[in-house]
């Protein structure tokens, strides 16, 4: 039997000084990139495939068969380009990830280049986190000063560059297409596809793209050889992962367990909901994946299970809501965001996220209108699989899934404000006392 | 208002991003956050410098310094405190901190005080919700904050004592902040822990319980065999 938690790449954090070379490098790093240079590159595709390692960014596509959709007889550059734009709300796992260990992402696309033949690599970072970027770009200045980075690294013959690129705030340029316009220079949008990155990415040249998780997850593959990361997680979603744990919890942060642990488990390794606290709502993976409620509180929380109860398990940012919050508040102040972050590309989304804003901002006003839950429903059926990319998709999870497990409450806006039923003030963290 | 021109400096350093991508307009993101550094905000004559450097349009620089929220059009206050008002942070208090610098500071959301110290912003999750409710000052942490506290940063802030990220280096100012976002080095990556409370609960825990990910089948000294080449 596995540990209920399995601690490897938070394993490092409460080491002294843990974001330096030398301390990482004391605690083993950078020994599986000594193994990896002795492998060969498609060696080290078919252990990270067999493994069973799933993308961390949302979406858990296979990242070993990402990586061989490269075309090796294109003569183009081939690219590397992490996905640390990590701005799905609830989603807080990349950013103390490398913020505490910045050189187990460095490792891990040392690494993943060699297996993809890249020698270039970016990290596309959010720019709104001041002191992760300066922590990267300090580990990435060590890891060329010990020759981890560079020209003919460890005199394998296998060369990298890194660039460490720092966004400028817009949510959509999480979207790998976007992500790609937004690193050329343009305004964030997202590309048709196909082409897919891997045939035409960054400088239309094979290009990957791949979480800071799923790429940080890579050294200890490597080091734990065959049958190590399988032997942890289930059938289908295999390994240890992040889960972050907000709100309403006694105690929120991250706890890195085997994929497929439940909420209730992580529930009472972490004290509970707050004292007085009842689990309303919440959300499996950040707030375009479909809330849930208590009667979901057993589901294994890996892709398959959580796909299955009609949500999805997304970046595993888990959302805690209690009895003091009102759900239609909630989805009016998601709904907000992604008005605020929709690119403007396709009709669908730029109008739709708007209508849809007004219309949960007057019903939170107690000023709904007769059919205004359909008028939501209906919005939500002209934007999901009818927009241009997944953000458009995502925000019809919040509306829809509330509406479906609280219509109550959508109901009782035809007359009466939500900070009435629902006080914000008994909400807040510091609030005196939780109302029962 | 009157901007600085921008120097020869700043144009070497533009030049200095640039030569860092295989494509020079891949730089433009981060020129656009050094001439803000350099200039408190984008300013025609930096967009104009920008489509030169780059050999585009203004336009082209110009729709993509309006694209992004980070980047400023009207001059910044020496300081930019950023609120979470994303659900989550907005629900445990957000919004309450909002309104209490609203009220303290005299403005709203992307204005400045008067004295040119703070501009205030309602920012999105900033990927920090295990630390909510969260503000940023200067694009850095302040956990786990209450109206009190957060009144108490910008108090202190306006006063020019001295400021400590919860989770990161000591303030400097929103310039400086922005020059290394945009691609320089300011030494003070070493300040500051490893990691905030929540970020090891999950850790704690499992060292008191004894719990850790499976043995490496077979493992062997790692160092030995790299020995060779
Ligand atoms: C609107 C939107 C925002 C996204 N934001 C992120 C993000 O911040 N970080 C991330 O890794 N993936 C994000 N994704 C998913 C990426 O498009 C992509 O699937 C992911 O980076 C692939 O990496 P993975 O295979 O390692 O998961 C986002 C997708 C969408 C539609
Ligand atoms: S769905 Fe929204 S974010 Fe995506 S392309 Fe359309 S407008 Fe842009
Ligand atoms: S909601 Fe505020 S940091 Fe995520």
């Amino acid at each position: 039997m596995t540990d209920t938690l399995t601690p490897v790449l938070s394993a490092n954090w409460n080491q002294e000084r843990s974001w330096t070379l030398k301390a990482y490098e004391a605690g083993g790093g950078y020994q599986a990139l000594r193994t990896a240079l002795t492998m060969e590159p498609d060696a080290l595709i078919s252990l990270v495939k067999d493994e069973g390692l799933r993308g961390r960014g949302g979406a858990g596509f296979p990242t070993g068969m990402k990586w061989s959709f490269i075309p090796q007889d294109n003569p183009k550059p081939k690219y590397l380009v992490v996905n640390a734009d990590e701005a799905e709300p609830g989603t807080c796992k990349d950013i103390p990830l490398m913020m505490a260990s910045p050189h187990t992402l460095v490792e891990g696309i040392i690494i993943s280049c060699r297996a993809i033949r890249a020698e270039k690599a970016f990290v596309y970072i959010r720019g709104e986190v001041l002191h992760v970027i300066r922590r990267l770009r300090a580990a990435v200045r060590e890891a060329y000063e010990a020759g981890h980075l560079g020209q003919n690294i460890h005199g394998s013959g296998q060369n990298l560059d890194l660039v460490i690129h720092a966004g400028a705030g817009a949510y959509i340029c999480g979207e790998e297409t976007a992500l790609l316009d937004s690193l050329e220079g343009r305004r964030g949008q997202p590309r048709l596809r196909p082409p897919f990155p891997a045939v035409e990415g960054l400088y239309a040249s094979p290009t990957v793209v791949n979480n800071v998780e799923s790429i940080a997850s890579v050294p200890s593959i490597i080091s734990g050889g065959t049958g190590w990361f399988s032997s942890m997680g289930t059938d289908k979603s295999k390994g240890y992962t992040l889960f972050s744990l907000s709100g309403h919890v006694a105690k929120p942060g991250q706890y890195e367990a085997p994929l497929g642990i439940t909420l209730r488990e992580l529930l009472e390794l972490g004290g509970g909901m707050r004292e007085g606290s009842e689990l309303k709502f919440w959300t499996p993976g950040g707030s375009s994946t479909p809330l849930l409620t208590a009667e979901h509180l057993d589901v294994p929380l890996d892709y398959e299970s959580v796909g299955a109860v009609g949500s999805m398990l997304g970046t595993k940012a888990i959302q805690v809501f209690d009895q003091t919050t009102s759900v239609v508040r909630a989805v009016l102040r998601w709904t907000e965001f992604y008005k605020h972050e929709s690119c403007g590309k396709c009709t669908p989304c730029r109008e739709g996220t708007w209508w849809m804003t007004q219309t949960l901002t007057r019903m939170n006003a107690g000023q709904g209108q007769e059919g205004d839950i359909e008028l939501l429903l209906d919005l939500c059926d002209n934007l999901l699989g009818r927009s241009f990319c997944a953000l458009g998709d995502g925000a019809t999870s919040p509306v829809m899934s509330a509406i479906k497990y609280f219509r109550d409450e959508f109901e009782a806006c035809l007359t009466t404000p939500t900070a009435e039923l629902f006080p914000p003030s008994k909400s807040t963290l510091f609030a005196k006392e939780v109302a029962r | 208002m009157s901007d600085e021109l921008l120097t020869d400096k700043t144009v070497e350093e533009l030049r200095e991003l640039m030569a860092r991508y295989p494509e020079p307009r891949s730089a433009l993101l981060p020129m656009l956050h050094l001439v803000q550094s350099a200039q408190g905000r984008v300013t025609t004559e930096a967009i104009n410098k920008c489509a030169e450097l780059l050999e585009i349009t203004p336009a082209e620089v110009s729709g993509v310094a309006t694209f992004y929220t980070m980047y400023k059009r009207n001059p910044m206050g020496k300081h930019h405190v950023g609120v979470c008002t994303n659900t989550l942070c907005a629900v445990m208090g957000g919004d309450e901190i909002y309104e209490t610098l609203c009220d303290r500071l005299g403005v709203g959301n992307d204005e400045t005080t008067e004295d040119g110290m703070i501009t205030l912003e309602r920012v999105e999750c900033n990927a920090a919700c295990d630390f909510a409710p969260v503000m940023m000052v200067n694009w850095e942490f302040f956990d786990n904050q209450t109206p009190e506290s957060a009144a108490e940063v910008t108090d202190k802030l306006r006063a020019g004592d001295k400021v400590v990220s919860t989770r990161g280096a000591e303030i400097t100012s929103w310039r400086e902040a922005e020059r290394v976002i945009g691609g320089f080095e300011d030494g003070l990556a070493d300040q500051g822990p490893s990691a905030g409370p929540a970020s090891l609960v999950g850790l704690e825990i499992a060292e008191e319980q004894g719990w850790k990910a499976p043995a490496v089948p077979g493992a062997k000294a790692p160092v030995k065999e790299t020995d060779g080449d």
